[in-house]
């Protein structure tokens, strides 16, 4: 899928504070369709903050966002899940009694139709046709990420890194037009985390979600971002496209930690 | 004697344990998916066995119309008290919450109270009365009944839990709400849903009660008789639950029957589950199902 420039998220002015603590500044960025986005920058940047003001789990001080041009500042976390953005998060979060079907399966809450109800009748109220088609669907997904030999399995029993495959299957299974990842090869080793970086890509090219991904290993971003942005002390400090991110002074003093006067000695 | 009458409290113990069961676990229903320790859960009883006394003696509603207008009733209370009392609390202390809800306890007793009066008063008789015989053991069909009801309540909240949509997105909740919220499901709705289901089922737990005893402020104490049961299964389990309930139930009545047999101390019947939240909050504090709580840090 090709990015577009129609823009599918926008945060704009975002401002975030805790008390006195000034999480966020003034932050504003933009992801088109189809665009593979990734946010970087130092511990204690205002990453997860800005996610969360996304997400809506936090509710920003000032500055507004906008889902497809629509104003979604105001709304909480789970009406903006059904508009279309699905998340994992950066400390796993699986329903850990449950089962992976069950996991995926409640990613597929908003998208039944039948309630308690009228899926009682199960027979005649097609409700046996609608799980049949989100049955189908969840086993897309599985497939896709390569976990169909651990689908009964209980999730917390499952080692680190298919858990964090699980958990990105449960936010598929929300069908997001835009998915966040927090930080979705932390702790991983290098062939887990070449797998899941394949897995980012093609959700991204071949199911066509907007991804937006926080991530610290400079590697894999540099390598599979379409465009990055850089956040420092809760502010904005660089975006574009990778090569120019390497090469930007801003963002190496940031990272590498170079004070000024060194840099003019 | 000695052995028939052990029968028969045994039997008793059993049906009384289901209903304690089924009030356990509307209050591990609301544990469970909002976090409150709900202490008013008996007065839910309370006032759903008075709606119901009321609709069928002051209103004069045959039985099968003022039963689901109780239902009706207690699904709108339940849902009014957790959106209006419960929700601004959200976020706030625990002991808080306990506060406001033993406030609640209070505060409903004392209504009934000024509403009806302090006096038990008898249902009019919708089973007979009359014991029925089985087995040799005389059981009243109001238990009888309820005992079925009991159990059907309880089937239908193991079917609502594993496989209905709203019992997925409760689990969900239940287990980490702001994951529940980024996969869409409404941690209000599911709230509002948790405290109309305790609330209709707790009333209907005080309508069989009532049937039997009389409707009275008595029936209140089911909700304090829930915590030796809660505490015995787990409170985060709704097996726990009913296990609990069954226990406390039979120990009851065992312990009447120690008592009156051997012991003669009196009022056995009423402490015994209390020593038992007691011991088992010493040896197995967590309760016989209940999740032992492991941070990593």
């Amino acid at each position: 899928m090709s990015v577009s420039d129609t823009p599918v998220l926008e945060v704009r002015d975002v401002s975030l504070a805790f008390g006195g603590v000034r999480a966020l500044t003034e932050v504003s960025f933009q992801v088109n369709k189809g665009e593979l986005f990734s946010i970087i920058g130092p511990n204690g940047a205002g990453k997860t903050s800005m996610l969360n003001c996304v997400s809506g789990r936090y509710k920003p001080t000032s500055g507004r966002v906008f889902m497809d041009g629509r104003d979604v500042t105001g709304l909480s976390p789970n009406v903006r899940a059904t508009l279309g953005l699905g998340r994992t998060f950066q400390n796993l979060a699986l329903f850990g009694h449950m089962s992976v079907l069950d996991n995926i399966m409640v990613g597929r809450h908003h998208l039944l139709s039948n309630n308690a109800l009228s899926g009682a009748l199960y027979w005649g109220s097609g409700a046996r046709k609608e799980e049949l088609a989100h049955r189908r669907k969840v086993e897309d997904i599985i497939d896709f990420l390569e976990i169909a030999h651990i689908r009964k399995a209980v999730a917390g029993t499952l080692p680190y890194g298919l858990r964090k495959r699980v958990e990105l299957a449960r936010a598929m299974a929300v069908e997001p037009k835009v998915i966040l990842l927090d930080e979705p090869m932390a702790g991983m080793n290098l062939e887990e985390k070449e797998d899941m970086a394949r897995y980012i890509v093609d959700l991204n090219e071949e199911w066509g979600m907007t991804v937006i991904m926080i991530e610290h290993d400079m590697g894999v971003v540099m390598d599979i971002s379409h465009r990055v942005m850089v956040l420092e002390f809760g502010r904005k400090i660089a975006e574009g496209l990778p090569d120019e991110i390497m090469s930007n002074e801003r963002v190496k003093v940031a990272y590498l930690g170079i004070d000024e006067d060194e840099e003019v000695a | 004697m000695g052995s028939s009458l052990f029968l028969q409290l045994l039997v008793n113990g059993v049906i009384v344990g289901t209903l304690y069961g089924v009030v356990a676990m509307c209050f591990v229903l609301i544990y469970k998916s909002t976090q409150v320790v709900n202490f008013a859960q008996g007065e839910f009883l309370l006032i759903g066995a008075w709606t119901c006394w009321w609709l069928v003696t002051s209103m004069a509603l045959p039985f099968y119309v003022a039963f689901p207008m109780t239902f009706l009733f207690m699904m709108v209370f339940g849902i009014a008290l957790q959106m209006i009392v419960l929700r601004p609390l959200i976020g706030e202390p625990v002991i808080s919450v306990i506060m406001v809800t033993i406030g609640l306890s209070i505060f409903f007793q004392a209504v009934m109270k000024s509403i009806f009066g302090v006096w038990a008063q008898p249902f009019p008789e919708i089973f007979p009365v009359k014991s029925v015989d089985i087995l040799g053991l005389s059981v009243q069909p109001a238990y009888l009944m309820s005992l079925v009801v009991s159990v059907v309540i309880m089937g239908a909240f193991a079917w609502f839990f594993k496989y209905s949509r709203m019992g997925l997105a409760m689990r969900a909740t239940a287990f980490n709400q702001q994951v529940a919220q980024s996969l869409g499901i409404s941690v209000k709705a599911v709230f509002a849903t948790a405290w109309a289901i305790s609330a209709m089922v707790s009333a209907l737990a005080g309508v069989v009660v009532g049937m039997v005893n009389g409707v009275s402020s008595a029936l209140s104490f089911f909700g304090i008789k829930v915590f030796p049961a809660v505490i015995v299964g787990g409170l985060d389990s709704i097996i726990g639950a009913v296990v609990g309930g069954l226990i406390i139930g039979v120990l009851e009545n065992l312990a009447e029957y120690a008592d009156g047999q051997y012991l003669h101390v009196g009022n056995l019947y009423t402490v015994a589950p209390f020593y038992v939240l007691v011991i088992i909050l010493m040896i197995k504090p967590y309760g016989l199902f209940g999740t032992k709580t492991i941070e990593r840090v």
